[in-house]
């Protein structure tokens, strides 16, 4: 299954400069929105400022653009979260704070997936009297159409190819744009309106995970216009598209043909949507903070310049929450490059290392994250604290790291080398700041910076080159497509995914983890797959062939006049399916 | 070049014929070109000043492990207590700065700022003083062999300075240092990434010099010391170097002197964009990179940014002085 990279990692800090510097310090700090009290994280767990009272328009801004607003197009975390706004996949992430928000509930269809008895065929039943934004009542072959042209990579390139690798296509299909009368039967069944049946190649546990994602929202087949289809999405949410220019603005307003009564799932509280696109993130946060904006829709959080002013305001900081996000920055510690084919070498890295410089290079417990233990975040099921290389306050233990450099044949270290994307600024402080806590011990390393782009198929990601090159350490990063355990780790430590390049998963190649992984997919008892994560992850660990940084977090701010606000782990930003305005 | 004889010394003062004839009954002693322009160089204090600071400079860069561990903390040392580690800007008023770090400290890991402003002055020296020597030798070399053999010779020079004028360096520098290899011709690392830049902004930069020395050649070349030197049977070599290069040693030092600071700015700007020496290794350009994401904490911007300011311009008031020194009438 491919995992790709997804959004929340674009925006990492490299925009500054120009506009909006110049709010003066202090202003508009702390007026609470009425009836409700500002606290830092108050929406974590709970709503913020609960309401029910409909009307108003919620002013966004993105300091990028979507991959695309098409439901077939895209893959970013926040696109995801907003498009739910304007489509209904067959099931959705229930819109409630906290741990709650993790919850599937149905959306489209009536409810959860049906297996057979081998996982292998899923079937769903539509609710009745759903409508597109234009009257025409939606059907099961609307939601087969979708995934069959979200098939075609080569019209549609952005989307997830979960369902082009579960499912039993045809052979050789090129998707609905290419091959529109073909049969696919094989693969996705539709006997009447309102049932959808998915077969699979292989039993697959959680593909309800799967089809919450905006590729199974429906799409007429006489709408749609290919790679512009995004211009004119037909709505069949709360809100249908007032105003689209691709690349700078649009706006969402009421969808007159959306009935409440098929869908429990939305409070559809504003009257109208405005997103500003490609505005200076700088920009956006001096507007957050003055209330003339109210949500950064990309979630990525604030950057180091409003966060140094944030920080320091105590009124401010109020206004803020700080999540923590299914992300794990770590270091992967290939061990075919020597001396790391040798275990004492790599626990002698783990114990050197100073667990709290590495946090600060990320920005610090809260911009930055927590100090990582293991490899699962804790948001996530399996997650334990692993004290296999505690150090006194994680400053690192020189003692220890001599001892297991020189069981390792290495008493005084050795030199070695660190690959980052050079592109991105905090990963170089990460590298900075293991070569500093390396040469404690004696262990030098040579930082190498490559260009993002093709940091994993031509550099970190190729064995070969690796090897060659001698790349001791590779700093990498995942963050997870949906909140469940397997869709995080899979990618990142099963050996069975390591090709010739464009890998993710860079050093962990442990056949008990690999035997783990398929006693998982085979498990059914969500308690006992919960332990065997666990297992998986302390496995891992004791290898040492990875060394967790930090389970990221970021720092957010409740736009001035929002109700009904809070962060859901599904999303981990804010709902947008909740919001309302005063 | 014999013209500027009359503008300077005391000795302009008295009358020409007394001069002459030796009115005063001491010897005259005869000037050289250079100490002429020696002459007025000392006279004229904005040089004097930029001469000045590029000999600290200078002396800055090479005492730099010295200059550190008197007045600074190792450049690559961090000092994270001292940094708040919420918004990773330094503790204390103006980013930290008191009399242990004289211009404080770097935002979230808290290496010393001075130290790094003065290796940086290592690296930025380093590589455009080489890759200016490199400029200059080829350009003298190919400008004179154009100026003096003229004809298809000069043709091909000249077309061959025109390509490398027109080409989009900065992208091509870009693209050649990200390529580079670990290891090659024997250098591996930083040596070779020093080696690389110095090769690229030097051997791009040669036919900003080599115009200028071809201008001028074409012009010695038809010159009476010359002919003379011909009529005499002196042939191609010993015209270039005992006849030519001689008289061409003003404007070469002159266009040397206008070329570094150009250099230092061309280093700064590959540095900046990521493509220079590797961090941790302190360079100007890249601390002014890593400065842009806290631009509100101004320290951190100034110091590197003054450091380039400074340099640039001492190296231009003394290349003017020079140039004013050697030629008066181009003022």
């Amino acid at each position: 299954m491919a995992l790709t990279a997804i959004g929340t990692v674009i925006a990492l800090g490299l925009t500054a400069c120009g506009g909006g510097g110049g709010t003066p310090a202090g202003t508009g700090g702390g007026t609470a929105a009425a009836g409700a009290k500002d606290a830092f994280n108050a929406s974590l767990t709970s709503v913020w400022n609960p309401s029910t009272k409909k009307g108003g328009t919620v002013k966004m801004a993105n300091p990028g653009t979507w991959d695309s607003l098409d439901p077939g197009d895209t893959y970013y975390g926040y696109s995801f979260n907003f498009i739910r706004l304007y489509g209904r996949a067959l099931l959705m992430f229930k819109s409630a704070p906290g741990k709650d928000g993790n919850t599937l509930v149905p959306d489209l269809a009536e409810s959860l997936g049906q297996a057979s008895d081998d996982n292998k065929t899923w079937t769903y039943k539509l609710r009745t009297g759903v409508k597109y934004e234009d009257g025409t009542p939606v059907t099961s072959k609307d939601v087969a159409y979708a995934v069959s042209r979200a098939f075609d990579k080569e019209v549609l390139p952005h989307g997830p190819s979960y369902l082009n690798e579960l499912l039993n296509w045809p052979k050789d299909y090129k998707g609905a744009f290419k091959e529109p009368d073909r049969d696919i039967s094989s693969a996705i069944e539709t006997p009447d309106d309102q049932t959808i049946v998915f077969h699979l190649k292989q039993p697959f546990g959680s593909f309800d995970y799967i089809v919450q994602m905006p590729m199974t929202m429906p799409v007429p087949k006489d709408k749609d216009t290919g790679t512009k289809y995004q211009e004119h999405v037909m709505s069949t949410g709360p809100y249908m598209f007032d105003t689209n220019e691709i690349g700078k603005s649009f706006s969402l307003k009421r969808n007159p043909n959306w009935d409440p009564a098929t869908d429990p799932n939305r409070p559809a509280l504003p009257d109208r949507y405005e997103v500003a696109l490609n505005v200076n993130a700088d920009d956006i946060d001096n507007r957050l903070i003055s209330g003339d904006l109210q949500v950064e829709v990309s979630g990525v959080g604030m950057g180091q310049a409003a966060l140094t002013r944030v920080l320091n305001d105590p009124a401010l900081k109020e206004r803020t929450d700080n999540p923590q996000l299914q992300r794990l920055w770590y270091v992967s510690i290939p061990p075919e490059v020597k001396p790391f084919d040798n275990i004492e070498c790599r626990k002698a890295v783990q114990f050197a290392v100073d667990r709290t410089s590495v946090q600060r290079a990320w920005g610090g417990p809260l911009a930055g994250g927590d100090i990582a233990t293991g490899m699962i975040p804790p948001s996530m099921d399996g997650y334990k604290q692993i004290a296999l290389y505690d150090t006194p306050e994680g400053k690192g233990d020189v003692t220890k790291a001599k001892a297991a450099l020189q069981a390792c044949g290495q008493p005084n270290g050795f030199e070695t080398n660190i690959s980052y994307r050079a592109e991105r600024p905090k990963e170089k402080a990460y590298a900075e700041a293991l070569q500093q806590s390396l040469a404690k011990v004696g262990i030098k390393l040579t930082l190498k910076p490559f260009p993002q782009g093709d940091y994993f198929s031509l550099y970190a990601g190729k064995p070969a080159y690796v090897q060659e090159n001698n790349i001791g350490l590779a700093v990498n990063g995942w963050g997870s497509d949906y909140p469940e355990t397997y869709g995080f780790m899979q990618a990142i430590v099963d050996s069975r995914t390591i090709r010739d390049a464009g890998n993710y998963n860079l050093s962990v190649k442990i056949p008990e983890v690999d035997q783990l992984i398929d006693q998982i997919k085979g498990e059914a008892d969500a308690a006992k797959r919960t332990e065997l994560w666990s297992q998986v992850d302390q496995r891992v660990m004791e290898e040492a062939v990875t060394m967790p940084g930090v389970y990221a977090r970021s720092l957010l701010m409740r736009g001035k006049g929002l109700t009904n606000v809070f962060v859901s782990d599904s999303q981990q930003m804010y709902d947008y399916v909740g919001l309302g305005v005063q | 070049m014999t013209a500027p004889l009359d503008v300077s010394g005391t000795s302009s003062e008295a009358p020409p014929e007394t001069v002459l004839e030796g009115a005063s009954g001491k010897a005259i002693a005869g000037r050289s070109l250079g100490q002429i322009a020696w002459m007025r160089l000392k006279r004229d204090k904005v040089a004097m000043a930029g001469a000045t600071v590029v000999v600290l400079l200078i002396v800055m860069a090479l005492l730099a492990p010295l200059i550190v561990s008197w007045l600074g903390h190792p450049p690559d040392e961090f000092h994270e207590d001292l940094v708040d580690p919420n918004t990773g800007v330094p503790v204390g008023a103006w980013g930290g700065m008191s009399s242990d770090f004289l211009f404080g400290l770097e935002p979230s890991n808290g290496r010393d700022l001075f130290s790094r402003v003065v290796y940086g002055a290592r690296i930025s020296l380093l590589i455009a003083f080489l890759a200016t020597i490199l400029s200059v030798l080829i350009g003298t070399i190919l400008g004179v062999v154009a100026g003096y053999f003229r004809g298809w010779v000069d043709t091909l020079i000249s077309r061959a300075m025109d390509v490398f004028l027109a080409f989009p360096l900065l992208v091509f520098a870009i693209a050649l240092v990200g390529a580079i290899p670990e290891s090659a011709f024997g250098l591996t690392g930083d040596s070779l990434r020093i080696a690389l830049l110095i090769f690229i902004i030097g051997f791009f930069n040669w036919p900003y010099i080599g115009r200028i020395i071809r201008g001028q050649t074409l012009s010695l070349r038809e010159r009476e010391f010359v002919d003379a030197a011909r009529s005499l049977g002196a042939r191609g070599p010993y015209i270039i170097f005992r006849e030519l290069l001689p008289n061409l040693i003003a404007p070469v030092l002159i266009y040397s002197t206008l070329l570094i600071p150009s250099n230092i700015l061309f280093e700064a700007a590959l540095s900046f964009l990521g493509v220079g020496v590797r961090p941790p290794t302190p360079t100007w350009g890249g601390m002014l990179a890593d400065a842009v994401r806290y631009y509100t904490i101004p320290h951190f911007t100034i110091f590197p940014g003054m450091a380039i300011f400074i340099t640039v311009l001492a190296f231009n008031l003394f290349g003017d002085g020079l140039r004013d020194a050697f030629d008066p009438r181009s003022r």
